[in-house]
């Protein structure tokens, strides 16, 4: 079987956050998300900062996106399907107010980012 | 199983002289063709949608001209992709292995050397996961060559949007023809940087400047590596003209030391770093769109370990990496490895190994006598252990001390996933005498998340032997039967060993 | 090294830690030995939950609701000063009939008497039909005949908690030596024993504490007073963080057959929590394998379909780790605490299978009773260290 040939279909359009971003047929979710200048992909579990596509190949879970209400997709791995809905900025793992974390031997040292 | 799964399976016929090969990159296309080559039949598996790996990434995306890749490499994408015997499996990810055997019930060593029990000697179960669903692949021989990934060592502000791997950067430009940003910064230590900066800047990127934390001048140090490779000089002569031609500066004995956000953008904070990388002034601060960073490269190990393959430190950079004879067999018969899970060597160095792994594979397959391997290996030996050199005096040259630990502060997050920073992981360590990643892990969850410790493993074992005074096992964070996360459907479906 | 104290702790898992805890506010000298790392037994490897669901009246369910008031007591100390143990009084809910097939009156018959002799001892318990479990959990299988809910059970992160004891334990002067293995037992001229010998030298002391684990058998051979502890293997699924799916602490009926049983075989059975890091925990099976470090995927295999049985949606969600640990398996089912008749000075802390996190605080409270010779607040003589006779000799005799 020889390997696949790149899409040669013409771009589409996908839903992110309710807005239509351009797709170029055969990009992925993150790809897709950086060519529109979208940054973030999702928000972290306690401290609710934002995270966007750090290792590009599948490695570090923090594209994760909801895709069509799957939660935790990579972005960085999952093609685009014509019609896809996309929402970036949530908290995988967590409902909003839920974080909880660190362990907590107090100290003047302690950091602030896990509370 | 998974509906059509029986089909798949059929495609070997029992008692065929079967090869799996983990990782179509050059490591394990070249495996794959050498052992084709000689009568096996070959499945490659590779979580990529193409094959090709990093190096040799094909984009996916019409219009986005593929890389014209340079010699032997190049090559294999072709040999490869029309071989009648090499059967390819993209899109699925490898998320356990096991030995297989005949009884169902039956437990594997895990966690050491073992000899074989049951089934054929040395066959391996692998447990894929892919865009149909779940399957398993058996194989009385396997090449695992499964690649590895950036290194990046922490710093405040690592984990803002806008902060990517260099080979991230690299893989989305090549790719799937975007860019992280127009103006971007690339940061870390490594030739790779100086590939990465021409690559961004063909594409169309503005690159504000390379920075390598190196001193550089150490390179003369290693005249007999470099004299063994005069092909290597012209590459590195290649890369300083592309700089040059596309006026990116080049910063040495200096570090990306921290990135804050700056309206729409980043702002990157440039400083002077010692020889251990201790910090010292501010040389610059760059306004950016984009950091690219990478230290280097971390091997993919954990199949392997999963496998009960003997690891070692690799010398030369500080890596876990898989021990192997010089065709590639690993302590666990029937499993070899190749590529950068057995040190981190370059492409070129990738796919002798993967070619020398290949031909022991068709030689433990019964395809070539010991004759006949000794042949076809020996050119490939000779040239595999050039390279190796190479390698080694770049890694010392690019090798990564502990001075980054400086660069922290106590907000800074080390373990991305589970957002614990270093203030919590050293008061932790004091406050309740952690000296063992076990215990650290599951008392602050550093390692704990998603990512499974691949990005922040290194770095929180560091900052561990630091706190606690006591060396650390780089292994601790590599072993663990789940390769890669992977639905519990595809878990609870799937059979016994077949 | 060298020191004499009044009690050497020999384990620190959480068993060992919250002995160490109970003695030194107690104003005891204690030194606690481990031969390898803070919670490198079964501690690190099981999950968190302290159930008196699971137990029937008995000296078993006594301890379990001792150790509920102690350890709510313990969360609360501890939290303030040496960190969150994760405590979560958040309920435990069991199930049956579960799946097509099943049947579910037999399994709610059972139930049923179950609860009633609980209820009869002082266990809060409250009949559920398939609606009311819904209600609890929204994510559960709609297959099922119905269940029970125990307002008591809680779970607690037992790391944190061996950590957080550990450390207020330090507070109060005792000290926590790591990488020490106690290779041997010294007796005075009358067989007392009056401390432990170590790769790091001789540790004097008023009493030894064996929190050995599954490994306690093996000390307590040191002192020739054969225990006939066995390591019984477990393996757990860990899933990716998810938005809280799994409210309380559920598990089959069957879960408390395949506790009582003494099958060497692989059992398997349901049981599901979240966790406050966002994890799912998929338990349990049980093996009597000695300490065999092998994978096993045929169990692990099992949990997830149990699991998937049990809360469909988690189908879909990602499994990240899986790992192992031995519980300290008595052959009674009863733990092995208090004073040794047979080698004075020797005090037994082990042998609670897979309820040691649980039972912990009740047992250090009595072992440091023991200890300091007060009379223990609940009796002792169903965990009496030398009531395995019948067992001792027959492992002699097959020896
Ligand atoms: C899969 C699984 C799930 C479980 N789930 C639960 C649960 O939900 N709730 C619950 O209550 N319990 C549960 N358990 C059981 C619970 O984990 C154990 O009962 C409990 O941890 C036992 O604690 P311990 O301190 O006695 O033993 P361990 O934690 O095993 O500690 C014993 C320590 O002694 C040390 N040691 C041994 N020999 C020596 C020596 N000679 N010198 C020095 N040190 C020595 C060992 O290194 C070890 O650290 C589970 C167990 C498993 C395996
Ligand atoms: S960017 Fe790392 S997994 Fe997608």
């Amino acid at each position: 079987m020889p390997p696949p040939e790149p899409g040669t279909a013409d771009g589409f359009t996908i839903t992110v956050d309710g807005a239509a971003v351009p797709v170029r047929a055969g990009q992925t979710l993150a790809a897709a998300l950086l060519a529109a200048g979208r940054r973030s992909t999702r928000r972290t579990r306690f401290a609710g900062s934002s995270r966007g596509v750090f290792c590009g190949i599948g490695i570090c879970f923090d594209c994760l996106v909801v895709c069509n209400g799957e939660p935790n997709v990579r972005a960085c791995l999952r093609p685009a399907a014509a019609g896809d809905t996309v929402e970036t900025g949530q908290r995988p793992g967590t409902t909003a107010d839920s974080g909880r974390g660190g362990a907590g031997v107090g100290g003047p040292d302690a950091g602030e980012g896990v509370r | 199983m998974s509906s059509g799964a029986p089909d798949r399976r059929s495609e070997h016929r029992r008692g065929a002289a079967r090869l799996a090969v983990v990782g179509a990159g050059p490591a394990g296309l070249a495996a794959a063709v050498a052992a084709a080559e000689t009568g096996a039949e070959v499945t490659v598996v590779d979580l990529g949608q193409r094959p090709g790996g990093q190096y040799l990434r094909q984009p996916t995306v019409a219009g986005v001209r593929p890389d014209p890749h340079p010699g032997r490499a190049g090559d294999l994408l072709r040999q490869a992709g029309g071989h009648p015997r090499i059967t390819f499996r993209s899109g699925h990810q490898v998320w356990s292995a096991e030995p297989a055997g005949d009884d169902p019930s039956e437990t594997w060593p895990s966690s050491r050397r073992h000899s074989s029990s049951g089934g054929p000697a040395g066959a391996v179960t692998l447990r894929l996961f892919g865009p149909a669903g779940p399957d398993t692949l058996t194989a009385p021989v396997v090449v695992l060559a499964p690649g590895g990934y950036d290194r990046v060592v922490p710093f405040p502000g690592w984990d803002l949007p806008g902060v990517v791997t260099a080979g991230g950067a690299q893989a989305l430009a090549k790719g799937q023809g975007v860019l992280v940003g127009r103006r971007v910064l690339v940061a870390g230590t490594g030739p790779f940087l100086l590939v990465v900066a021409a690559g961004l800047a063909s594409a169309g990127a503005q690159v504000a400047g390379v920075v390598e934390a190196a001193p550089l001048h150490r390179w003369s140090r290693h005249p007999l590596a470099v004299a063994g490779q005069p092909g290597k000089l012209a590459e590195a002569a290649r890369h300083f003209a592309a700089l040059r031609r596309h006026r990116i500066p080049l910063w040495r004995a200096q570090a990306v030391t921290e990135v804050v956000e700056d309206g729409a953008g980043l702002r990157a904070t440039v400083r002077r770093v010692d020889a251990d990388w201790r910090p010292g002034e501010v040389t610059r601060t760059v306004p950016v769109d984009a950091v690219c960073v990478g230290y280097g490269f971390t091997p993919s190990v954990e199949l392997a370990v999963a496998l009960g393959c003997a690891t070692r430190i690799d010398p030369a950079d500080g890596s876990l990496v898989v021990t192997v004879d010089e065709l590639g067999r690993s302590s666990v018969p029937g499993v070899l490895v190749a590529g950068e899970a057995t040190g981190v060597g370059g492409a070129g160095l990738a796919v002798d190994e993967g070619r020398l792994a290949g031909l022991a594979a068709a030689h433990r397959l019964g395809l070539l006598d010991d004759a006949g391997l000794g042949r076809a290996a020996a050119p490939v030996l000779r040239r595999a252990a050039r390279q190796r050199r190479f390698a080694a005096a770049m890694h010392r040259v690019h090798r990564v001390p502990d001075g980054w630990t400086e660069w922290l502060r106590p907000d800074t997050v080390v373990c991305r996933c589970e957002e614990v920073t270093a203030g919590r992981l050293r008061a932790d360590v004091t406050g309740y005498g952690l000296d063992d990643i076990r215990a650290l892990k599951l008392v602050t969850r550093v390692g704990m998340g998603l990512c499974q410790g691949r990005v922040c493993g290194r770095a929180a074992a560091c900052l561990l032997a630091a706190a606690s005074g006591r060396d650390q096992p780089l292994e601790d964070f590599a072993k663990r039967q789940i390769v890669m996360p992977v639905p519990l459907g595809a878990v609870a479906e799937e059979g016994p060993p077949q | 090294m060298a020191g004499s104290f009044d009690v050497v702790v020999v384990g620190a898992g959480i068993v060992g830690a919250a002995c160490a805890y109970a003695c030194a506010r107690r104003g005891l000298t204690v030194a606690v030995l481990e031969r390898a790392g803070l919670v490198a037994g079964a501690t690190g490897s099981g999950e968190g939950n302290l159930l008196v669901s699971d137990k029937l009246p008995g000296p078993e369910l006594e301890l379990a609701l001792f150790s509920n008031g102690l350890w709510r007591r313990w969360a609360t100390e501890l939290g303030d000063r040496y960190g969150d143990i994760e405590l979560e009084a958040k309920g435990g809910l069991v199930v049956t009939g579960v799946g097509p097939g099943a049947d579910g009156a037999a399994g709610l018959a059972g139930l049923r008497a179950t609860a009633r002799a609980q209820a009869a001892a002082g266990v809060l318990v409250e009949s559920l039909d398939p609606a009311g479990v819904r209600e609890r959990e929204p994510a559960i299988t709609p297959e099922l005949a119905g269940g029970l809910f125990y307002p008591q059970d809680m779970q607690l992160m037992p790391a944190k908690a061996t950590a957080a004891l550990l450390a207020a334990a330090r507070a109060d002067g005792a000290e926590v030596r790591l990488r020490t293995e106690v290779t041997g037992l010294s007796r005075d001229a009358g067989g007392r024993v009056v401390g432990v010998r170590t790769g790091a030298g001789p540790v004097a002391a008023g009493h030894v504490v064996n929190a050995a684990g599954a490994w306690a058998g093996a000390l307590a051979g040191l002192a020739g007073a054969d225990t006939p502890v066995a390591p019984r293997r477990g393996f757990i699924l860990v899933t990716e963080p998810v938005p809280p799916l799994v409210r309380h602490k559920v598990y089959s009926a069957d879960y408390l057959d395949n506790v009582a049983s003494g099958d060497a075989g692989l059992q398997s059975s349901t049981v599901v929590e979240g966790t406050p890091a966002g994890t799912i925990l998929i338990g349990a099976t049980r093996e009597l394998v000695d300490f065999d470090h092998r994978y096993n995927a045929e169990a692990v295999r099992r949990l997830a379909e149990g699991a998937v049985r049990l809360f469909p949606p988690l189908a879909a969600v990602r499994a990240m780790r899986v790992y192992h640990g031995f519980r300290p398996f008595s052959p009674d089912h009863l733990p092995v605490i208090g004073a040794d008749s047979r080698v004075p000075g020797l005090v037994h802390a082990h042998g609670h299978e897979g309820a040691g996190i649980g039972l912990a605080p009740a047992t250090a409270h009595l072992v440091a009773q023991v200890v300091s010779g007060e009379r223990p607040d609940l009796a002792l003589g169903p965990f009496d260290p030398a009531r395995f006779r019948t067992e001792v000799e027959a492992a002699r005799a097959a020896a």
